[in-house]
């Protein structure tokens, strides 16, 4: 498991060396941004099993912080992502204290709602640009701007904030309260009749979740330096981060990191093969995924691996 | 009079939000099972309409019972291929298997239809009805009585039919109705049929009145939600009466706050309830 872990941070690493050029490193930033939102929402989707449909509020927030600090005041962008944590986390607080007290079902249906109640009401708020977005600096003033022309600084610091939010969801799952967590998603009435503060847990764990899922839209944001509604509420930035947790294996540590290493090549094969995000037909393909994973295989590529392992190496052993 | 106006075609649109509702209520209050592509049934219900009328021509009766029918089947088809196998799995593969059956669903309608918006060509119901100064467009009066006639026949057949027994007795308790010779898988597959069917045939009589474009399925599938539980989970006269509701809520706010507004009033709305009252009118958690 160590020595797997240590190669696994040396390729991620040594990757734009690897991979040198442009292409291969937008590729990455694009893997690791889709890695840091999904292991964000499994938190509280994966570990506690809630499963939310609207993380994009979190994104969304976490997205416009920056470029509105910059907008309103002159700021460099990254000034406005406490500003993202904090709206972000009194938001998990809002929706999760009404919907915690229900059964599952009513907190998915809250955040889906919720998130599009955001993006429409963006849409129409003149501060925050409204249908057009927001934009940040053309032209970084220096460094502390984080406008780079070249995508090698995003790539080392979208690794730095993967790392924190990996160890974060590392220690979270060893804690007490990560078994808490677990043992809610196994069975919450189980979990109450044993002691556990289910609420009180499975609200700790959504504002945990919507802080990171916050960072990682500001991080986004300041690198493109343009949001709109869309691109920041929008169904498919929840539907992506889902998908690749529940791809790779919702609730384990290293679940999304695979979802995100099988569906960003795959996301940018289609979009070059069929040109443009414009057309629907990457969006099929994601339709087709969540479905199929959720009919044959709902524990992802990771208990997947765990039922083939064992026969490959007993074959490898054969030969 | 405007105002009179506004009320009585929100309540026509109510009327139709009530009628697609009540086949979600029915999924969940029976199964305990939230469908996330319930609106995308109402979207493929208008497009069903779309291309009858396109090839075989034919008014509102041909192209709704065409709407109803491939829903219908398409609802059996989803039970028996999809549903069935993760109601029992994990709340993950629940949530995900709807979710991606919608996203599937819009996006394939996207491709097939392009993301313009559409309407159908003036079908045989025209004109307006002059009833003491409110003019009400007879298509929209046409749809929205329709779809209170079909909402009241689905709880009467609920209600007061040997089917509609079964059905509700493998909502109760689906042991003991396997116990009186009632097959539940049947009987569930009936039950998505008709909601898939309703909603269906609530796309083809929006179609009548309303351009769309395969986007609307998600906020009718929000709708659906918000109406639900407002009525109260798996109540049909609670969901009617929830339709009728939002339908004049909506109506109302972009009366008086403009468009852009209706939407986000009916959300705000849903979170309030959320807070305030989670089992809704007439239902219980």
């Amino acid at each position: 498991m160590k020595s797997a872990v240590v190669s696994l941070a040396l390729l991620l690493l040594l990757y734009p060396f690897i991979f040198a050029g442009p292409f291969y490193w937008d590729i990455g930033v694009t893997f690791l941004l889709a890695a840091i939102s999904a292991s964000a929402w499994n938190i509280v989707g994966g570990y506690a099993g809630q499963v939310s449909v609207g993380h994009s509020m979190f994104f969304g927030m976490g997205a416009y912080a920056p470029l509105l600090f910059y907008q309103l005041w002159g700021l460099p962008p990254a000034a406005g992502v406490p500003a993202g944590i904090i709206i972000s986390v009194l938001l998990a607080l809002a929706i999760g204290m009404p919907t915690f007290r229900l059964r599952g079902h009513y907190f998915s249906m809250a955040t889906i709602a919720i998130a599009e109640l955001i993006r429409i009401f963006f849409g129409t708020w003149d501060l925050v640009g409204a249908a057009i977005g927001l934009q940040g600096p053309a032209v970084g003033r220096a460094w502390w701007d984080l406008s780079f022309r070249s995508e090698l600084p995003y790539y080392y610091i979208f690794l730095a904030v993967l790392a924190l939010v990996l160890y974060a969801t590392f220690e979270v799952a060893r804690s007490r309260f990560g078994y808490y967590l677990r043992a809610i998603k196994a069975g919450e009435r189980a979990a109450r009749s044993l002691g556990v503060p289910v609420r009180a847990t499975k609200l700790k764990a959504l504002m945990l979740s919507a802080a990171f899922t916050s960072i990682a839209g500001s991080l986004y944001s300041i690198k493109t330096g343009f949001i709109d509604p869309e691109s920041g509420f929008g169904i498919l930035v929840s539907v992506q981060m889902v998908i690749i947790a529940a791809l790779g294996g919702a609730g384990t540590l290293f679940g999304p990191l695979v979802g995100a290493l099988i569906l960003v090549p795959l996301q940018t094969a289609t979009n070059t093969w069929f040109g443009g995000g414009g057309s629907g037909l990457t969006y099929i393909l994601y339709g087709a995924v969540i479905l199929l994973l959720a009919r044959f295989e709902p524990g992802g590529m990771h208990e997947l691996w765990y039922r083939a392992a064992p026969r490959l190496m007993r074959r490898l052993h054969a030969a | 009079m405007l105002l009179l106006q506004v009320i009585v075609g929100g309540l026509l649109l109510g009327a139709i939000y009530a009628l697609f509702s009540s086949g979600l209520t029915l999924i969940w209050g029976m199964m305990n099972f939230i469908n996330f592509a319930h609106g995308e049934f109402v979207m493929l219900g208008m497009y069903v309409a779309l291309v009858v009328v396109m090839w075989l021509g034919g008014g509102p009766a041909t192209f709704g019972l065409a709407a109803a029918f491939a829903l219908f089947v398409l609802g059996v088809a989803v039970y028996l291929s999809l549903i069935r196998h993760v109601m029992r799995g994990p709340m993950l593969a629940q949530i995900l298997s709807t979710f991606g059956l919608a996203l599937l669903l819009r996006y394939t309608a996207f491709w097939m239809f392009s993301a313009n918006f559409v309407s159908l060509p003036q079908t045989s119901l025209s004109g307006t009805l002059n009833v003491a100064g409110i003019l009400m467009p007879i298509p929209q009066l046409v749809s929205g009585a329709a779809a209170i006639t079909l909402t009241v026949a689905l709880h009467l057949l609920l209600t007061r039919t040997t089917v509609g027994s079964q059905l509700l007795a493998v909502a109760e308790d689906r042991h003991a109705a396997m116990l009186m010779g009632i097959r539940p898988d049947r009987m569930q597959a009936l039950a998505w049929g008709l909601a898939a069917g309703s909603a269906g045939i609530a796309g083809a009589l929006m179609a009548i009145s309303y351009p769309w474009s395969p986007s609307v399925g998600e906020t009718f599938g929000l709708t659906a939600f918000v109406v639900v539980t407002l009525g109260g989970f798996g109540s049909v006269p609670g969901a009617m009466l929830a339709g009728l509701i939002i339908g004049l809520i909506q109506a109302l706010s972009a009366y008086w706050l403009g468009p852009v507004y209706k939407d986000i009033v009916v959300y705000a709305l849903f979170a309030a309830l959320l807070w305030l009252r989670p089992q809704g009118l007439m239902g219980k958690v």
